[in-house]
């Protein structure tokens, strides 16, 4: 019997949603998803499971989904995954479950992310029913709301443990709220997903800066033990000439105004955006193509400059498409060397064409520039894109915290840092990293802090 | 929610306001400032912190945009959506000795938490306070009372002496030693300082008012060109070495939303009518 093919994912059409913050993939129907589950083959050794930075037993899952039990099916995910809307979502499911698929050799695995969010967007509005252990009172901090913060709080809180996190900004949610845009992982979800911790008894204080408005050792005192899940929040910037000029925006900057303050809005929100006739975007991650096609929605023409090839893009093939769907160019093998302005706003990106050279010690070809190739690409306005490193705050007010020459903070085998009781884990210890491997982090390092202080 | 406890006019358009929030005022230090969202769609906006006491902090600011005209309207018992804080570096606890201080017009708001902080630490303290004209100097009394010698210009010569801070800072520059001069007040006034000190190396600190959103380091809105790179005012700063900022691509920068400033303020305008 031939395979059949995957159930493709109803989407807006290109046209209509860059007109649009909707989102952009729809969810599959119910037929649909039984559909797509039925072709599942339930191995008897599934594969697709270790593919799964939080080992969601994603053949019991979509096994039930086959017997049309979709609230055991959300259950199954939820003894292992706390937020499947938004990993449904984001998840790189293509290079992490959706690859280890025995039908992925095939070219044709299963649309496990689809089926996951299809549970997740079935069942999540209904009332909960998850089992915690008794109440034990004993307070824990998860500093951060972003995804490894938020994954800690909810594994400490089944565990019964007194849960309080702490956000510097308005909002919960880090990176899910200001950073991926409301097209992708609608604001709806991420603030659904965080009540149902609410319904766990977490606390969620914001406005805390920690570091400024408590210190750590001032939170050391009030709690048993303290996750830190700060994240990788630092623009990086180019380092070229020009770089101040007005017209030019971090990812970081672009981006929250445009998600967190809603800046697209604007003036009903007061937060106001440029918006750009013709953009440059620097880089080629998720960040970047979030970043372009926001502002190919805020009406913009928008060309990406990246100085490698397409093959070393990092960001997922599915981002990149559904870019290029929307009349997003692309410039490869480019890097920009300057900008140039007038009146103190860019008028032109200065760049030079590069060639890819050999393997780094990462395996990536260096990119080498071609001498006198430069040329100027004409914009109003550039978004760098190029990736983020960690914020000093907690650094400056807590010297003692060991960290790497780069800022990231040094943990032990269980997300233990150099200060007894205080853990750490996500962004802020990889650097820039997915977030399901960020929520990963936040569960594992969960189990050490419950260790740890029925240890003590 | 933060609750407005107080309000009070201390100028035309400048309102010192006290609002409820103990966990700032207890971790608060000179050269802090919060971020103040006014309300649920509104704008994040630095504010300078002028004092606190047990409960609550006092805010000084200047009703220029929608943002600040909006908690300018705001009565006593309602509530600020959102205050973030405290940010930025403490000023350093360090005797300089002679100290010039230069407050130009609201910038006033600021010079006397940090003039306070400069006295405590056994500083000699000149100040220059400077205004358009006589009814916008602002914190007289709390300048004189930390200061061995208080000087007042306005523009017009309404009140103190006739002309700008930097005419009475070269005065002073020419006829004594001076081993600190900090400036607050618009960027215009503290490139004018830095100008004025960068030859004869007299270390120089302003306090950079840039254009922020998160207040946090995330961001980068707040960036300014500093030395041979670009660091963060909100994180790295408030105050900076005066010598080593860019302010040819500061200046701009502050301007970069002016049209939508108009646009906002139009349809406030618009709306109270």
């Amino acid at each position: 019997m031939p395979l059949k093919d995957r159930i493709p994912m109803p989407e807006q059409d290109p046209k209509l949603r860059i007109t649009n913050f909707d989102e952009v993939a729809l969810g599959y129907t119910e037929e649909q998803a039984l559909m797509e589950a039925s072709r599942c083959l339930q191995c008897p050794n599934p594969t697709c499971i270790q593919g799964c930075p939080v080992n969601i037993d994603i053949k019991a899952f979509i096994g039930l989904i086959q017997e049309g039990k979709f609230t055991e099916g959300y259950y199954k995910i939820k003894e292992k995954n706390n937020f499947p809307a938004m990993t449904g979502r984001v998840c790189p499911q293509e290079t992490q479950c959706e690859a280890s698929c025995v039908l992925a050799k095939m070219g044709k695995p299963i649309a496990i992310g689809r089926l996951e969010r299809f549970l997740a967007d079935h069942e999540m509005y209904k009332p909960q029913q998850i089992e915690t252990e008794k109440k034990n009172h004993i307070p824990v901090a998860c500093v951060g709301t972003g995804p490894a913060s938020l994954a800690a709080a909810a594994n400490l809180a089944k565990k019964g443990y007194e849960v309080h996190l702490f956000e510097a900004l308005h909002l919960p949610g880090g990176v899910l709220s200001y950073g991926i845009p409301e097209f992708r992982l609608p604001k709806k979800i991420v603030n659904h997903e965080i009540m149902l911790l609410s319904d766990l008894g977490v606390f969620i204080h914001t406005d805390v800066i920690v570091g400024k408005t408590y210190t750590l050792q001032q939170l050391r005192r009030e709690f048993k033990s303290i996750f830190l899940g700060t994240g990788a929040g630092a623009p990086l910037l180019l380092g070229v000439p020009g770089e101040n000029l007005n017209g030019i925006f971090t990812a970081n900057e672009f981006l929250i105004r445009v998600n967190l303050m809603k800046a697209y809005r604007f003036p009903e929100f007061d937060t106001p955006i440029k918006k750009g006739k013709e953009v440059v975007v620097v880089g080629a991650g998720n960040v970047a193509m979030d970043a372009a096609r926001t502002a190919r929605r805020l009406g913009a023409n928008v060309t990406i400059v990246y100085r490698r090839s397409r093959a070393e893009m990092p960001s997922r093939a599915e981002e990149v498409q559904h870019a290029e769907e929307e009349g997003i160019h692309m410039k490869l093998l480019t890097n920009p060397v300057a900008f140039h302005g007038k009146d103190g706003w860019v008028q032109s990106v200065e760049v030079v064409s590069m060639q890819l050279g050999s393997p780094d010690e990462r395996g990536r070809r260096k990119p080498i520039p071609i001498e006198g190739s430069n040329y100027e690409i004409y914009c109003d306005q550039v978004i760098v894109a190029i990736g983020t490193t960690p914020n000093p705050i907690l650094k400056y007010s807590t010297p003692e915290l060991l960290l790497t020459p780069h800022g990231n903070i040094v943990v032990d085998e269980q997300y233990q840092t150099n200060i007894p009781g205080v853990f750490a884990g996500g962004d802020i210890v990889t650097g820039s990293a997915t977030v399901i491997e960020a929520l990963g982090a936040g569960k594992k390092a969960a189990i050490y802090i419950d260790k740890f202080i029925k240890g003590a | 929610m933060y609750e407005l406890v107080d309000k009070e006019l201390v100028a035309p358009d400048i309102w010192k306001i006290k609002v409820r929030a103990p966990h700032i005022a207890k971790a608060y230090k000179p050269g802090n400032f919060v971020i103040v969202l006014p309300h649920e769609r509104g704008e994040r906006i630095p504010l300078t912190v002028f004092d606190t006491d047990e409960e609550n902090i006092h805010i000084v600011f200047q009703e220029v945009g929608k943002s600040t005209k909006l908690l300018g309207k705001m009565k006593v018992g309602d509530q600020i959506q959102d205050i973030m804080g405290p940010t930025g570096h403490a000023f350093p606890s360090q005797k300089f000795g002679n100290v010039v201080l230069i407050a130009g017009g609201v910038g006033a708001a600021t010079a006397v938490p940090l003039g306070k902080h400069l006295h405590a630490c056994g500083n000699n303290i000149t100040i220059i306070l400077g205004a358009r004209s006589k009814n916008l100097v602002l914190f007289e009394k709390e300048l004189q009372d930390i200061s061995e010698k208080l000087i007042i210009t306005t523009d017009d010569g309404s009140y103190g002496v006739k002309g700008f801070v930097t005419d009475a800072l070269k005065e002073i520059l020419s006829n004594e030693v001076v081993d600190l001069v900090l400036a607050i007040g618009p960027a215009v006034m503290m490139k004018a300082v830095s100008d004025l000190t960068r030859p004869l190396k007299v270390k120089t600190l302003v306090s950079l008012n840039s254009i922020m959103v998160c207040g946090t380091g995330m961001c980068g809105a707040c960036r300014v060109g500093y030395k041979d790179g670009t660091v963060l005012t909100c994180i790295e700063g408030p105050e900076l070495d005066g010598h080593m900022v860019d302010w040819n691509t500061l200046l701009p920068r502050l301007s970069m939303y002016k049209e939508e400033e108009a646009i906002s303020l139009s349809l406030l305008d618009n709306e109270s009518r």
